[in-house]
């Protein structure tokens, strides 16, 4: 049986979200680097690529929040058989509310009524928790955390769109994802990572397309199809030239990420999840005592 | 490769820009984003002189140490939601540099041109370069009205890099680069 200990889960619940705020994953960061080689030297997309990597070393020297918008803060439980995950959502609230007092988040939950933010970060929908259940003994906890700017320029589609010409088909799909990442120029702090869900309903679509973070850069869709579309798109929207911070530039994604739900008879949904290039991602394996397995990503 | 641009920001100074030009903002600026300029906008009262000032479009993260307020992380924010507001600010308060993310709608490119101001592109998400630029927190206003994040800080900054993205004859980088991506994008959805 899984002991929890609450104490210790909010240490490590904590330094999880210290280390999703303060530092890039290391695809990510080398996907940026290697953008920057491609751009010309000197020039405005260069010298955004180069200030952009700049501020990940600052960040992680500083052990300082990477970007001032901490995000939605996203929580995504595995969780053995017979888990309570009572305590895991308190110690959870715990380490959120200690991350905000020590400066590793901003009070960045708002209640929409009064204007007013909340002290601690914890409040109704902050944060998000999703929850599943899984086979091993292990507890596997991400995180990802994802700013405004990003979120505003996330998009959803109803196909078929006569404007777009997008039918219920993978060209509609690949329409739809080319419209979203042109809206979006420079807004999501462009160059961006794209979540796609196909199908699905309004709610599960953007579910599931921000779940697709998840997935590291180079990780292809399993299914062929959308792992073709997935390389099509992102060859055609470095070719857009919106590039970084929408300056111009060849690098306007660094990946694209697409998979898809069953959906209704009536309702062909194609949804776009805008993230900017702060990802910030991480996860961690725990024992069945609470004790740190290992970091993953 | 890039030029300075010291406080007071100047007419004179603003318009030898160039687009596409980068430069190093020192000396003082106000952080402002949603709240402080609808305030505004409805006719509130200015706690600071924003005349051939820097209203710069961010939300910081503040932390107190030793009694002092010192910026741990200030980024900008996206620009575009303060595009509704932004032409009459100019006017009316004679703002002379605006420096945000993201672009700004044409009503305020025009306002730029006809009243000599530019709008500078810093680097979204670049938050910590920009908190390392910040030498003093002067003070903070509109704390308990707004919050932190929405509070207008007076900071003096040394070395805030950024792009001229709007200059003060009303060009803009983002509409070109905006134009050309559409004809790109016309192309591949033929
Ligand atoms: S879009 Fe991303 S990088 Fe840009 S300000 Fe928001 S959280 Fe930061």
């Amino acid at each position: 049986m899984f002991s929890v200990r609450k104490s210790l889960w909010r240490e490590h619940i904590f330094d999880l979200i210290r280390r999703t705020a303060t530092d890039l994953p290391a695809d990510v960061e080398r996907a940026i680097r290697r953008a920057q080689l491609r751009e010309k030297r000197g020039g405005n997309a260069w010298w955004v690529l180069g200030e952009i990597l700049q501020n990940v070393k600052l960040a992680r020297r500083h052990d300082a929040p990477l970007c001032q918008d901490t995000g939605t803060l996203s929580f995504y439980f595995i969780v053995p058989p017979g888990f309570d995950t009572n305590a895991l959502v308190g110690a959870t609230r715990e380490a959120i509310a200690m991350a905000t007092r020590a400066g590793y988040l901003r009070q960045n939950a708002i209640d929409p009524v009064s204007g007013v933010p909340y002290q601690t970060n914890v409040a109704p929908g902050s944060p998000v928790f999703s929850f599943r259940q899984g086979a091993r003994k292990t507890v596997d906890a991400r995180l990802i955390m994802k700013g405004g700017g990003s979120e505003n320029v996330s998009a959803q589609y109803v196909l078929p769109d006569g404007e777009l010409g997008a039918d219920r088909d993978l060209e509609g799909v690949r329409r739809c994802i080319l419209d979203a990442i042109w809206q979006a120029q420079g807004q999501g702090c462009a160059p961006g990572i794209l979540g796609v869900c196909v199908g699905g309903d309004r709610a599960s679509g953007y579910e599931h397309a921000k779940s697709q973070f998840l997935r590291k850069l180079n990780e292809r869709s399993p299914n062929r199809t959308l792992a073709r579309l997935e390389a099509s798109v992102m060859w055609d929207a470095n070719k857009l030239g919106v590039g970084p911070m929408g300056l111009g530039g060849r690098t306007t994604v660094f990946g694209v990420h697409i998979d898809a739900l069953s959906r209704v008879p009536a309702t062909y949904l194609v949804t776009v999840s805008y993230m900017c290039w702060a990802l910030r991602r991480r996860g961690m394996l725990l024992g069945p005592e609470g004790g740190l397995k290992r970091w993953l990503y | 490769m890039s030029k300075t641009l010291e406080y007071p920001f100047t007419a004179a100074k603003v318009r030898s820009l160039k687009l596409g030009h980068r430069v190093c903002v020192s000396g003082l600026i106000f952080t402002g984003r949603d709240k402080f300029h609808r305030y505004l906008f409805q006719g509130g009262k200015s706690p600071v002189n924003l005349a051939d000032g820097a209203i710069f479009h961010a939300g910081p993260v503040m932390a107190r140490k030793h009694g002092k307020w010192v910026v741990l992380s200030a980024g900008p924010t996206t620009s575009a939601r303060m595009d509704s507001y932004m032409p009459r600010l100019i006017e009316q308060h004679k703002i002379r540099v605006i420096i945000g993310k993201g672009g700004m709608s044409d009503a305020t490119r025009q306002a730029c041109a006809k009243h000599g101001c530019v709008y500078l592109e810093a680097v979204g998400g670049a938050a910590v370069t920009v908190a390392q630029c910040v030498k003093d927190v002067c003070g903070v206003h509109l704390l308990a009205e707004f919050g932190e994040a929405e509070a207008v800080w007076a900071l003096t900054v040394k070395g805030l890099r950024a792009v001229v993205a709007i200059d003060a004859m009303g060009r803009s980088l983002q509409k070109r680069v905006r134009q050309s991506s559409k004809r790109m994008l016309a192309k591949m959805l033929k």
